[in-house]
């Protein structure tokens, strides 16, 4: 039985941290990051089959994840950390000086959890088809889930891959776009208007799910749901509606906190507004 | 010491049949191919490891980032197209999501260069060399003959990390002994000479054994190097000829700029200052003729080699 209230407790202390990492260095983006944290939490913290304490870059016999969005840095190394991936002390390094914690997400340095890079944004689609097939060859039952922004629809290669996997029925691939409606220059419907992003990927094949991805309850079940279509000849899409900047009052309702750190005094207005769960890095 | 020619092969072909017998070699190899397998000579992968092979059509970025997602798993994917649509057309794919996250994938690239012929300067790749040398851990492989790139190939397969293997259209003469090991980053000396080092590689090595016999008959001993491995560049067998000889030309079908006598020429200028020359395309896009007449065009026959030559003999002190 998935504990709604554990999950929600980890949730407040991941977007604690991503506060708190943002601000220690003044850089980086906590919008995007606040949106999609219950859904990372739920993820590795419910869903996913995966054994933190024996990460192997192919992932053979697990489910494994990509960051295509790779911005959502903070949030990223916050669930690893708190899964259990590395010491939750090493948060404190994010962004600086020869830390694991790049700006970006990387596997240069060797920090457990990463198996691709990302920043650059519209591969991670790709990176997770490839995974998926070498699921398949290997005849190995698990899913491959990557997380893709709604802007990031954007970029071209994520219609090279959508045709790719919906074409080929790749049924192990499960992805994931937040749906916030923000971009960096404004509302997504004025940057560059997505349209029916549910009709285009179902007329790409793939299975598509709507969900508010800010309900933690509805977010397990969708994923549940998730893994029970698997494997019934179709990739699939679930949108995720979130809220930028989620958790946080004065974040939220704008794009402008996309890629913007707080302040000391905004530090500790959003840090009064998420209680500490599990103890601070 | 003499080449001889054994026939006129594709080096395209030695790519196919490299890719057959390394598949066959290891079931971890599978392929990749943008909707060029008969242009890249993949046919007989293909229809040997048809569960291995990935027809990917017309989408180059899918094809390198998913060719990076199946090393997460332990596959060695080779990715197969023009050299254009391997490098420019998906560098920040190769960049970030290969390079940075040091996946073992193997790009490889056919009818690079102008001997590619008629279709003319969008498909005649000639800066590929330079946008992948520039990557860190990137190794960059131009092999000269079938049976170097088969070879090559095949060394590929075994070498852990990313590689760039260019090679090219025509039926070019055939001479590098079926025997002949390939090791990546290992110079072959060809021809033994006193008087300059001619440093080539692809297509432009047996140009430059045309050339060495032109010099020869004019009393001129050239050293033949083929440098089949631009990164990592063999820095010891460069070094050994070119104090030697004093006096270097190198030769590639390749722009000058990020080419192989631009890594030669930085490692000169560290170790060894040298009177040097370079026949290379000299900044400027290819056109539609026949390989032949393109690289009479550009200045890369063997004419041209002939007069470098003397061109850097004369600044030899």
């Amino acid at each position: 039985m998935t504990d709604i209230i554990h999950l929600e407790a980890v949730a407040m202390q991941v977007r604690r941290d991503i506060i708190r990492m943002v601000h220690a260095c003044q850089s980086g983006h906590p919008g995007g990051s606040l949106g999609c944290t219950d859904f990372l939490v739920a993820l590795y913290f419910d869903q996913m089959q995966l054994d933190p304490a024996r990460f192997t870059m192919d992932g053979i016999g697990e489910d494994i994840f990509f960051l295509s969005n790779g911005h959502l840095s903070p949030l990223f190394y916050s669930v690893l950390a708190r899964r259990g991936y590395f010491p939750v002390s090493e948060l404190s390094t994010f962004r600086r000086l020869h830390s694991r914690l790049q700006g970006h997400p990387a596997t240069m340095e060797g920090l457990p959890g990463i198996r691709i890079a990302s920043g650059s944004l519209g591969q991670g689609l790709s990176v997770a088809t490839g995974a998926a097939w070498a699921k398949k060859l290997n005849g190995d039952q698990h899913l491959v889930f990557v997380l893709m922004g709604d802007g990031e629809q954007q970029e071209g290669q994520i219609w090279e891959a959508a045709l790719h996997a919906g074409s080929r029925k790749l049924d192990n691939l499960i992805a994931v776009v937040d749906y916030n409606g923000k971009q960096i220059d404004g509302p997504v419907d004025q940057v560059m208007p997505l349209g029916d992003l549910r009709a285009k990927y179902e007329a790409f094949g793939w299975m598509v799910t709507d969900f508010d991805g800010n309900d933690m309850e509805q977010t397990v079940r969708t994923l549940q749901q998730a893994r029970q279509l698997a494997f019934k000849g179709t990739p699939q899409l679930l949108l995720m509606k979130t809220e930028m900047g989620q958790g946080v009052d004065f974040m939220m309702g704008t794009h402008k906190w996309h890629g913007v750190a707080p302040n000391d005094e905004q530090k500790e207005r959003a840090l009064a507004q998420l209680s500490e769960t599990l103890g601070d890095y | 010491m003499e080449l001889k020619i054994i026939n006129y092969q594709d080096t395209r072909s030695g790519f196919g049949a490299g890719l057959l017998e390394a598949g066959k070699r290891n079931d971890k190899v599978v392929a990749l191919c943008a909707d060029l397998v008969g242009s890249l000579k993949m046919d007989a992968f293909v229809k040997e490891f048809p569960e291995r092979f990935f027809q990917m059509g017309i989408s180059e970025a899918q094809m390198i980032g998913m060719a990076a997602g199946l090393t997460i798993g332990g596959y060695i994917p080779f990715t197969g197209t023009f050299a254009n649509f391997s490098t420019g057309r998906v560098y920040d794919q190769i960049r970030q999501s290969v390079a940075y996250s040091g996946k073992n994938v193997k790009i490889c690239a056919s009818h690079a260069g102008l001997t590619l012929g008629e279709d003319g300067a969008t498909h005649q790749m000639l800066e590929d060399v330079g946008m992948m040398k520039m990557l860190p851990g990137m190794t960059v492989i131009v092999p000269c003959d079938y049976n170097q790139t088969k070879a090559a190939t095949l060394a590929v397969a075994e070498h852990q990390g990313l590689v760039y293997l260019r090679f090219g259209r025509p039926k070019v003469p055939n001479f590098t002994p079926e025997d002949h090991p390939f090791i990546i980053g290992k110079a072959d000396v060809l021809i033994e000479g006193t008087d300059i080092s001619i440093f080539a590689n692809g297509h432009m090595v047996w140009k430059a054994y045309e050339a060495v016999l032109r010099l020869r008959e004019e009393g001129v001993g050239a050293e033949l190097v083929n440098v089949h491995t631009v990164k990592p560049l063999d820095e010891e067998a460069i070094l050994r000829s070119a104090r030697k000889t004093a006096c270097v030309l190198t030769a590639e079908e390749h722009q000058m700029n990020g080419g192989l006598g631009e890594s030669i020429a930085s490692l000169l200028a560290q170790k060894q200052p040298l009177p040097m020359e370079f026949v290379a395309v000299k900044d400027l896009f290819g056109q539609s003729g026949t390989p032949d007449e393109l690289l009479d065009a550009y200045g890369l026959g063997v004419d041209d080699i002939v007069k470098a030559a003397k061109r850097a003999l004369k600044r030899k002190a």
